[in-house]
């Protein structure tokens, strides 16, 4: 077996552990980030459409090109990267030290001791047994990403017509995708009286291609034996399907969007306190989990829609490392919870007396909405935001008060509510 | 004349009224001036950029991702891609490189988006 010590162990080579893995190596860390991908880039690699880095690298990019840049900035500040590697196990000994068991082909087993690790794992579509739909077994049935795997990093088409369940952007992206590959996407299906995509990716991937979307639609029947041969649809009322509504539409291939999972279970492993709300990590404000030493960033942490923002999300945790391995850490001193018409704020702590970001996912659609900070009974903090979209995430900066020992965050509606 | 618009430009998507006077086009509903940009060339040009990916030989992976480097016009789209699907490219490629040169005397190259090594198993 093999034995290595480092600063910093990254794990995923994504935009997250990318960002993290340039801002710990340019500060004079050795720092090693650990991909089971053949190639850096994580999940960026098969978004081949545009849209990326608008915020980050100013310039509008396509997902490889995003992660090209990641990568090389990476691998210029003096990062290992271990690729074609798979972290099996990771825990904190007795003296604080953080010990990843890292398996691979070619190098066999090794045992990397690090002084800090971040976790960078992002996450994992939700899939047909999350939804528990009814039906045969057919083949011809993906998660939208693994269709659009299969058709952008392997160069093989999933099937010839298609229905895509869920209107998130990934399944959106694949309608246009699917459709300038020849292939007939015949409907996308959503259970909720509006889309969950970001409604542009509505216009340039549905209106422009004339595909219909059926709102407030639930997918009741896959039918086929060897290959899937169509699904049975029917509107929902109060959330229940209308038999006597449902009708039938042939196709070969299912593809479902429905929500992404922050994958966590090597953080579990190592003892990691997860937060239902998030399915990520607790964290401090130094992004740090309730395992001292170990950080997390990204979609591992909670799902992002944009990529942008996970890069500075890694960067501002990749501090947190550095001010640990300096023993520069303070201790948090103030909650922060999320109130109403939020699902979730992060990080769940701060500092009083100093300024914080904080990232908030809506649960309500609305126009001129206002975000505002309580502690106790006094209003501390107030801003609007313009158009809130459970689709978008909102990312604010706040003077946490001097003498706060909790924050709690409230979204409230504007008048032109949806 | 009278059409009804999404703006795509942001994610406030803004409805869009365009009015035809037997002119010109006047635009409202838009919340920026980037709507009316964005209207009048949807109006009269619509353009969008293509992505695809297209068969690379002499490397390990099967294929290459592609893009137009500007907004293509969105009419001419299909014809593209079906010529497009019967290229490919050869290892090594770099991030970047022009793929197809000024395609139908747009003006507008399709580039590779990720660079592409020779494989060495042979």
């Amino acid at each position: 077996m093999n034995e290595r010590m480092v600063d910093v162990a990254v794990i995923g080579a994504g935009a997250a552990g990318l960002a993290a893995a340039t801002v710990t190596a340019n500060a004079g860390c050795s720092t090693v980030v650990i991909d089971r991908e053949k190639f850096p880039g994580g999940i960026l690699r098969q978004c081949i459409h545009n849209g990326f880095g608008l915020r980050y690298f100013k310039e509008e990019l396509t997902g490889p090109e995003y992660a090209g840049r990641a990568a090389g900035k990476c691998l210029d500040a003096g990062a290992e990267l271990w690729l074609d590697h798979t972290v099996s196990n990771l825990k904190r000994t007795d003296d604080g030290l953080l010990v990843l068991d890292v398996l691979s082909a070619e190098t066999g087993v090794t045992r990397l001791t690090a002084k800090a690790v971040m976790l960078a794992m992002g996450c994992r579509e939700r899939n047909r047994g999350n939804l528990a739909i009814p039906g045969s077994r057919p083949a011809g049935v993906f998660t939208a990403g693994t269709a659009q795997k299969l058709l952008n990093s392997v160069g093989v088409l999933p099937g010839k017509s298609a229905v895509i369940v869920g209107s998130g952007d990934i399944g959106l992206i694949m309608a246009r995708r699917l459709t300038w590959c020849g292939i007939k996407v015949k409907a996308v299906v959503e259970i909720m009286p509006h889309p969950s995509g970001l409604t542009r990716n509505i216009v340039q991937c549905l209106n422009d291609f004339d595909i219909p979307l059926y709102l407030g639609h639930a997918v009741v029947n896959i039918c086929g034996k060897n290959r899937v041969s169509g699904v049975d649809i029917a509107p929902l009322a109060d959330g229940i399907p209308q038999d006597e509504k449902t009708f039938h539409i042939d196709c070969d291939t299912l593809l479902f969007s429905v929500g992404l999972i922050p994958e966590n279970e090597l953080s579990v492993t190592a003892g990691v306190t997860l937060d239902l709300a998030t399915g990520g990590a607790k964290v401090t404000s130094g992004y740090e989990t309730d395992v001292p030493g170990i950080f997390a960033a990204g979609n591992v942490l909670h799902v992002h829609d944009l990529v942008d923002f996970v890069s500075e999300e890694a960067e501002r945790a990749a501090k947190g490392v550095l001010q640990y391995l300096k023993k520069e850490t303070t201790a948090d001193n103030c909650r922060a919870a999320a109130g109403k018409n939020l699902k979730y704020v992060v990080p769940g702590s701060c500092r009083a007396g100093e300024k914080q970001l904080f990232s908030f996912r809506p649960l309500i659609v609305t126009d001129g909405g206002k975000l505002t900070a309580k502690c106790g009974d006094d209003v501390v903090f107030t801003q609007r935001i313009p158009f809130v979209r459970p689709a978008e995430m909102i990312a604010v900066e706040v003077d946490v008060p001097e003498n706060a020992a909790g924050i709690t965050f409230e979204l409230h509606p504007g008048e032109v509510s949806k | 004349m009278k059409k009804e618009l999404i703006c795509i430009v942001c994610p406030r998507s803004c409805h869009l009224t365009a009015e035809h006077d037997g002119e010109n086009w006047n635009i409202s509903g838009n919340m920026c001036p980037r709507g009316k940009v964005y209207a009048l060339q949807e109006l009269t040009d619509p353009r969008r950029v293509v992505t695809a990916v297209i068969p690379c030989r002499n490397s390990l992976q099967e294929v290459i991702p592609v893009r137009t480097d500007q907004p293509f016009p969105k009419k001419e789209i299909a014809s593209l891609l079906n010529r497009l699907y019967k290229m490919s490219a050869a290892a090594p490629v770099k991030t970047g490189e022009i793929i197809w040169e000024n395609v139908d005397n747009s003006g507008i190259n399709i580039i590779a988006t990720e660079s592409r090594d020779i494989r060495k198993d042979g």
